[in-house]
């Protein structure tokens, strides 16, 4: 385990994961998984209620610490006691299915407090900046609007918006339109795939096979804990060759 | 065998709020106490005062110490309130001994009574103390102050810790994966959500801190109390001046406590709502 991370260069995996291992008391949730992933690739992962997808994305930024294995991020080491876990937290960016947008702060205010705080960046700098996300997302004329007076697929936007704000290299999304009426998770999905054609590499937990199928460039089934088959889309999707991966495409599609 | 089983309906509480005073109870007071007054004033040159026309004449001084009370409170409040709040953080530190302590104060200082706290407060802090030179005197009233804080402290130390509690982990999870510092996500994004959370129970302790620096009485500070007994005693002691004079202590109280627990549960159900 080397300590500081090396000199990365792209043409090297930016996330990395190899042999993972969680467990929650006696409750193996991970149980050795591996992929890896290049700059500006979007993987989707997917994969029944309560195996593992969420804390396998958790675990990415140190917000679930693992048990065993080893996870690299720009060649940072999550796994090292001695992690600097705000600077692998600038690089690598989450949105939440429940959003979690701080409520006592406007839409503006929360895309701007970690770039001013965190970052302490110039407030001049970072409000321009965050007006501009907010009319990457089309949500020109809510800045002032506090997260209560949102719709769900409105506050999710913002909450896109709140984690681009800090420049991230790579994003965590964790089933972002579980949550919402159908009808908004469209306005959300329209954000993420911008986001994708720009070149973001982004990793997504999701049961939106149709939106799977159409961005990502690879898609990883798990099941009890282990990636059970992966492929690109249209490989996986049209002949699956794992009978627990055929069972639960039939249900869900 | 019945067709159909009965249904229970679940049980709903009438839409009705606590009973309140209205305008209406207001009035009948005032009406009472004008009806009273003449009567008080007929009394006044006959030899013996009314009871009415004594609590008149004494309402000044009464007043004075009743201010006193009010005085007690407000500093008893501050100082447990800034101690309770640095104890309450403590609590939800990441220093585990720091926390244990923190849990031990706060644990033994909610659960004494508050009149052994004063007296414990009144006999163990020193009459003066000394810092170089300079001595500085500990009057009674000053030591009673600390003796009141102390049960407000813990309680406000609890009240932060459970409004702090009280905010969903996803807020934290949040302002992790946002690279806040926890120290920064603590003062900039929880703290701020939670503390229209602490106020309605911030008001109570107030409320009732107020009522208990009557207290202050037992240990010998001047206060509306000790100085309700020295007018009963100047007075004669008369048997049926004790109910007025002590009933103006208690309205005063009352009239003053009252629109706190009023607001104090408007604010609560308004913070329901959210």
């Amino acid at each position: 385990m080397s300590a500081a991370a090396p000199t990365w260069t792209a043409e090297r995996p930016i996330v990395e994961l190899h042999d993972v291992h969680k467990s929650f008391g006696t409750v193996e949730v991970l149980r050795g998984v591996s992929f890896s992933m290049m700059k500006g690739e979007v993987i989707c992962v997917i994969g029944p209620s309560g195996s593992g997808k969420s804390t396998l994305i958790r675990c990415i930024n140190a917000l679930v610490p693992i048990n065993r294995g080893s996870i690299r991020v720009e060649g940072q080491e999550v796994n090292d006691p001695a992690l600097d876990k705000l600077a692998l937290r600038r690089k690598v960016g989450m949105v939440f299915q429940q959003y979690n947008l701080f409520p006592h702060k406007t839409a503006l205010q929360n895309i701007m407090m970690a770039p001013l705080h965190v970052l302490k960046q110039d407030r001049r700098e970072v409000e321009e900046r965050a007006r501009l996300l907010i009319r990457k997302v089309r949500l020109d004329g809510k800045e002032d609007s506090y997260p209560g007076e949102l719709s769900g697929g409105q506050q999710q936007r913002v909450a896109i918006a709140r984690s681009l704000a800090m420049r991230p290299q790579v994003m965590l999304f964790d089933e972002v339109t579980a949550a919402l009426d159908p009808e908004t998770v469209k306005e959300v999905l329209n954000t993420i795939r911008e986001l994708a054609e720009e070149g973001m590499t982004c990793i997504l937990v999701t049961h939106e096979m149709g939106f799977a199928r159409e961005i990502a460039g690879h898609i990883y089934f798990t099941d009890r804990g282990v990636i059970v088959e992966h492929g690109p889309p249209a490989e996986f999707f049209a002949s699956p060759k794992d009978e627990r991966t055929r069972q639960f495409l039939s249900q869900i599609l | 065998m019945r067709g159909a089983l009965p249904v229970l309906l679940p049980f709903r509480a009438p839409e009705r709020g606590p009973p309140t005073l209205t305008r209406a109870h207001l009035v009948m007071l005032a009406v009472a106490l004008a009806a009273l007054a003449p009567a008080a004033l007929a009394q006044a040159s006959g030899a013996p005062l009314s009871p009415l026309a004594v609590v008149w004449k004494w309402t000044p001084l009464l007043l004075a110490g009743f201010g006193f009370n009010l005085l007690i409170s407000f500093a008893a409040m501050a100082i447990g309130t800034a101690a309770g709040f640095g104890l309450g953080l403590a609590q939800l530190g990441s220093s585990r001994v720091l926390r244990g302590l923190a849990w031990a104060l706060t644990q033994f200082f909610r659960n004494s009574p508050w009149l052994v706290l004063l007296f414990f407060a009144m006999f163990l802090i020193p009459f003066q103390v000394r810092i170089g030179g300079v001595t500085i005197p500990l009057p009674d009233w000053l030591k009673a102050i600390i003796g009141f804080a102390l049960p407000v402290m813990a309680n406000v130390s609890e009240i932060v810790r459970g409004a702090v509690r009280s905010v969903p982990t996803p807020q934290w999870e949040s302002a992790d994966s946002l690279a806040f510092t926890p120290r920064q996500t603590m003062w900039m994004i929880i703290l701020p959500q939670c503390i229209k959370r602490m106020i309605p129970p911030w008001m109570n302790v107030y409320s009732l801190i107020t009522m208990a620096t009557v207290q202050a009485s037992v240990v010998g500070v001047t206060e509306m109390l000790t100085l309700t007994g020295q007018v009963h005693a100047a007075e004669g002691g008369r048997p049926e001046l004790f109910a007025p004079l002590y009933g103006f202590a208690l309205l005063c109280f009352f009239v003053y406590c009252y629109p706190i627990d009023l607001m104090t549960a408007r604010l609560e159900r308004r913070f329901q709502v959210r």
